[in-house]
């Protein structure tokens, strides 16, 4: 194999455990960088690893389906992390049970939002209809807006692509947003990201306060079911 | 650790099933939380249930390190751009400025509605 190079990397670049080693090792970096700027919101290492792993797929030819063969198994995580979330919901039972009118009303008002501003901005956009549709429930965690987009027959791959876009751009926005506007409830700061940005709010939320990253998983989770049976009527009212 | 992890797959499992034989619209991985958030809950009226991943906070633990890492998670559906490329040269700032308005609308509507409705109930709390 060493007389041959080129052969292990033909190897190598097959087979799982390259894309999967590479995804935790740039993670690894861009997390060691993201705290080191004191989680810098543009030092975001979601935003960082997906431009690298992206820029070496592209560099190297190596197709999309190949690199998730190996980075499947970090992307089927993300179920069992929303089943998690019931143990951040369970230790902070008080809390959430001061707040839960607040946090009823803000869901369907940040849920209506989040669908209806997408969809009437995308049809004055002029783009195509498909992907207004995949644009549509991006407010919601990846695995739960792809099975939307699924099911309204968009293009799942764009709207994970979408979802990961708002959430980048939701963590950028939402500390100066929030400090702009005087706001010091990090019950209600935490909400909305959750609800604007879902898992990727959420990680941030975490970061910047325990309170906050608590009321932004509920939010997170609490929006994927309504946004799952909101975006269907949304589409049919406005598009139709 | 893995009994912990077990029994989070099992909820997600059991959400699964749920909601495809009820065909209901709604993400199995959130019928799972609503599940471990009952047992969490029967835990604390019935001693019994308290063992294995249900006590000396096995479960607890793993959910901890599972969301520690959350970011990571998205970074494979992510790299998914590199497919949707020539759509983004062709389309692309014009779905990231929408994109943008619109998480910056959903953020202030849902903040300034929990407020609102906040202050309302402090309000109606006060006077009796």
């Amino acid at each position: 194999m060493s007389e041959n190079p080129f052969a292990l990397w033909v190897y190598l670049s097959q087979s799982p455990l390259l894309w999967l080693t590479m995804t935790l090792v740039v993670y690894a970096g861009a997390d060691a960088v993201s705290l080191a700027t004191e989680r810098h919101p543009l030092a975001n290492p979601v935003l960082h690893s997906i431009w690298i792993v992206g820029l070496f797929l592209m560099l190297t030819g190596t197709s999309y389906p190949t690199y998730f063969a190996g980075a499947q198994f970090v992307h089927f995580l993300l179920g069992p992390a929303t089943v998690a979330l019931a143990v951040p919901l369970y230790e902070n039972r008080k809390v959430v049970l001061a707040a839960i009118l607040p946090m009823l009303v803000a869901l369907v008002v940040g849920s209506i939002v989040a669908i209806v501003s997408v969809v009437v901005l995308a049809e004055a956009a002029g783009l195509p209809r498909t992907i207004v549709l995949s644009l549509a429930p991006k407010s919601v965690t990846a695995g739960v807006a792809m099975g939307i987009a699924e099911s309204l027959g968009a293009d799942p791959s764009l709207t994970a692509v979408s979802v990961i876009l708002t959430g980048i751009m939701g963590v950028i926005i939402v500390t100066p947003l929030m400090n702009r506007a005087g706001i010091t409830d990090f019950r209600a700061r935490g909400f909305a990201a959750g609800l604007a940005a879902h898992g990727i709010g959420t990680a941030r939320a975490f970061q910047v306060d325990a309170v906050a990253g608590v009321f932004s998983g509920i939010a997170m989770s609490l929006n994927a079911l309504v946004t799952a049976l909101l975006v269907p009527l949304a589409i049919t009212l406005l598009l139709r | 650790m893995i009994v912990s992890f077990s029994l989070i797959l099992l909820c997600q499992l059991i959400g699964e099933v749920f909601v495809r034989g009820l065909r209901l619209p709604i993400p199995g991985p959130v019928i799972g939380l609503m599940l471990l958030l009952v047992l969490l809950f029967a835990r604390d009226h019935f001693s019994l249930l308290a063992r294995g991943p249900l006590g000396d906070g096995g479960v607890e633990n793993a959910s901890r390190g599972l969301l520690a890492n959350l970011s990571l998670l998205f970074i494979p559906a992510g790299v998914g751009v590199v497919q949707k490329l020539d759509l983004l040269a062709e389309h692309g700032i014009a779905i990231v400025l929408i994109l943008a308005i619109s998480v910056v609308l959903t953020l202030l509507a849902t903040v300034a509605t929990f407020l609102v409705v906040s202050r309302l109930m402090a309000r109606a709390s006060e006077k009796p």
